[in-house]
């Protein structure tokens, strides 16, 4: 099965698995976020909305909201930040994601970048 | 420092560039009516030192000092003798500011002492964690059932009955603008009142007063569990700090959040303030508590520092999204408490709780054996509620001319027809280490008389 990672303005990724999606924050995030010393995930079962409030992220330097790339159903959220949240800085795009959702609305996935795109838009904020 | 004023310039430059015309058109949401346009009648613009200075001693000597006369007045405020060790030690140059620092890590000292003050908090109350302390109890309260919100994803608290009128009325003011619903029990004299039964799949949370604002002592842990089973936590009030030497303190009992008031230790009364909110909570909960908060660490040598930490839940980070408006302590209010508690220690604590409750026995005794006079409370920490044969407001006032503070007529709390009224005859009375013998033979003599 090929996945594809799209990635959003305010640096989340998500990756889609059929109707499934895993969501994070980019590497370059966590880069500019420094440590991550805690991360508040929502509830399964919570129904997000894209471009709102999902999650919050938190670093030594700043709280920081994560936004959902897309609408769905949250289904799982990782279950290994809470006792170890440097994850997110270890692997932002591996094993620090932050929850899965079930897509209400995959053409939403069009609005976003791919990864090529994101590169660029990341260089373009330098 | 130095202190430069502004010049007309300055504040001509500042109006236009947030386009207002004149200073007073930035008060233009005060209502006119509020406003003052001139002097106040009878109060000169200026008068010399010695002539202010008589003038307000003659007027402050119209008030009945505490101290002064034997005093019976508690609820919520009580008088304490205070060591004269404490007020020389917080007036050292080292801690006078009332803030916590704005680069904090620079003053290890105040920290320390905050992370003390904390270590103690946590420790009278049983809980595992406490910040570095609140505005008063009250806000304290107001501030851990909004906190509960928050935890909970819930909307509705339960005030009991037993809670000060103060703390109630506090936490509905917030519920009204903040916008959540507050449920104000009845007021419950005599306690039995069903809180379980109003736990709703809504309610974040119970609210409870131990001991209660009539003096009773209670065991919340059935409650805890109860409100556990249903997804609500429970808030346990403290009014009166020395009842924590002697009673089971509310984290044993199962409390999710204690909110009390401190002033009872190192804080003289103030009229009323400041006092110092005391706020401590289970660890699961820390990142949603309010306040400032300290931490041990190490730095880079290995050697012991202190820390502001969590910094991230506040204001001044985390913008509209903190966990509360309140980015500071009362922090020379938390310095007393801390140096009066260390001097006490733990055995001069819990003595000195042991005396405030034998003394309101004492006093209990006296009082029931005056016609017409009933005890209420089956239990009671250092203070309880009687009933008197007329209006306890009227008694009172008697007993006020005759220069004994009687204590505090639950209709000032209560008055008629707000959450109970039907309290005219009830009567709250406190009793400390400072009562003497002489105190209650006074009252007891003045009451006979009146009644």
């Amino acid at each position: 099965m090929t996945a594809t990672v799209k990635y959003t303005k305010d640096h989340e990724w998500i990756r889609v698995e059929g109707d499934v999606a895993v969501v994070g924050i980019s590497d370059y995030a966590q880069s500019q976020l420094g440590d991550v010393v805690f991360v508040e995930l929502p509830e399964i079962g919570r129904t997000v909305e894209q471009g709102k409030e999902a999650a919050v992220v938190e670093s030594v330097k700043a709280a920081s909201e994560v936004f959902s790339p897309a609408s769905g159903e949250v289904i799982e959220v990782n279950p290994e930040l809470e006792a170890d949240p440097a994850k997110v800085n270890s692997g932002a795009e591996t094993d620090g994601w932050f929850f899965k959702i079930r897509l209400s609305n995959p053409g939403e996935l069009d609005s976003l970048m791919d990864s090529a795109a994101y590169k660029e838009f990341v260089e373009g904020l330098h | 420092m130095r202190y430069l004023p502004l010049t007309e310039a300055d504040r001509h430059q500042m109006l236009a560039s947030i386009g207002v015309s004149s200073v007073d058109e930035l008060f233009r949401d005060v209502p006119q009516a509020a406003r003052r346009s001139g002097p106040v009648e009878g109060l000169p613009n200026f008068a010399g030192e010695l002539e202010v200075e008589r003038q307000l001693s003659a007027m402050a000597a119209k008030n009945v000092a505490v101290g002064s006369v034997p005093s019976f007045v508690g609820c919520g405020a009580y008088k304490h003798h205070v060591p004269a060790t404490v007020d020389y030690m917080v007036q050292r140059g080292e801690f006078l500011t009332a803030y916590t620092p704005y680069q904090p890590e620079i003053s290890q000292g105040t920290l320390q002492v905050l992370f003390e003050f904390q270590t103690q908090v946590a420790l009278l109350t049983g809980m595992d964690v406490a910040n570095a302390s609140m505005y008063d109890g009250a806000t304290s309260c107001a501030e851990a059932v909004m906190m509960a919100n928050r935890l909970t994803r819930r909307k509705k608290a339960i005030l009991s009955g037993g809670l000060h009128p103060h703390y109630r009325d506090t936490t509905t003011t917030d519920a009204r603008f903040i916008g959540f619903e507050a449920v104000a029990m009845p007021a419950a004299p005599r306690g039995g009142e069903d809180l379980v039964s109003l736990i709703d799949a809504d309610t974040s949370c119970v609210v409870v007063q131990n001991p209660d604002v009539f003096g009773h002592v209670r065991d919340y842990t059935d409650l805890a569990q109860m409100c556990q089973t249903k997804g609500a936590l429970l808030i346990v009030v403290v009014t009166e700090a020395v009842s924590l030497g002697l009673l089971t303190p509310p984290g044993e009992m199962g409390a999710d959040i204690v909110a009390a008031e401190g002033q009872s230790l190192g804080n003289a009364l103030n009229f009323g303030g400041p006092y110092v909110g005391l706020f401590a909570v289970k660890e699961k909960y820390v990142r949603q508590m309010p306040g400032r908060l300290c931490g041990q660490t190490v730095d880079a040598d290995g050697r012991r520092g202190f820390v502001l930490t969590l910094s991230t839940r506040e204001q001044h980070i985390r913008r509209e999204k903190a966990t509360s408006n309140i980015c500071t302590n009362a922090g020379l209010c938390a310095l007393a408490f801390s140096i009066h508690l260390s001097l006490l220690g733990e055995e001069g604590f819990t003595k000195l709780a042991r005396i405030n409750h034998v003394k309101a026995v004492q006093l209990a005794d006296r009082l029931s054996g005056v016609k017409g006079v009933e005890v209420v409370n089956e239990t009671f920490f250092n203070e309880f509620t009687v009933t008197l044969p007329r209006a306890a407001a009227g008694v009172v006032e008697e007993l006020a001319k005759r220069r004994i503070l009687a204590g505090v007529p639950a209709s000032r709390l209560f008055p008629n027809g707000k959450n109970g009224g039907q309290l005219e005859d009830h009567l709250i009375l406190a009793a400390t280490e400072t009562t003497t013998e002489s105190d209650m033979d006074a009252l007891v003599k003045a009451l006979s008389e009146v009644l």
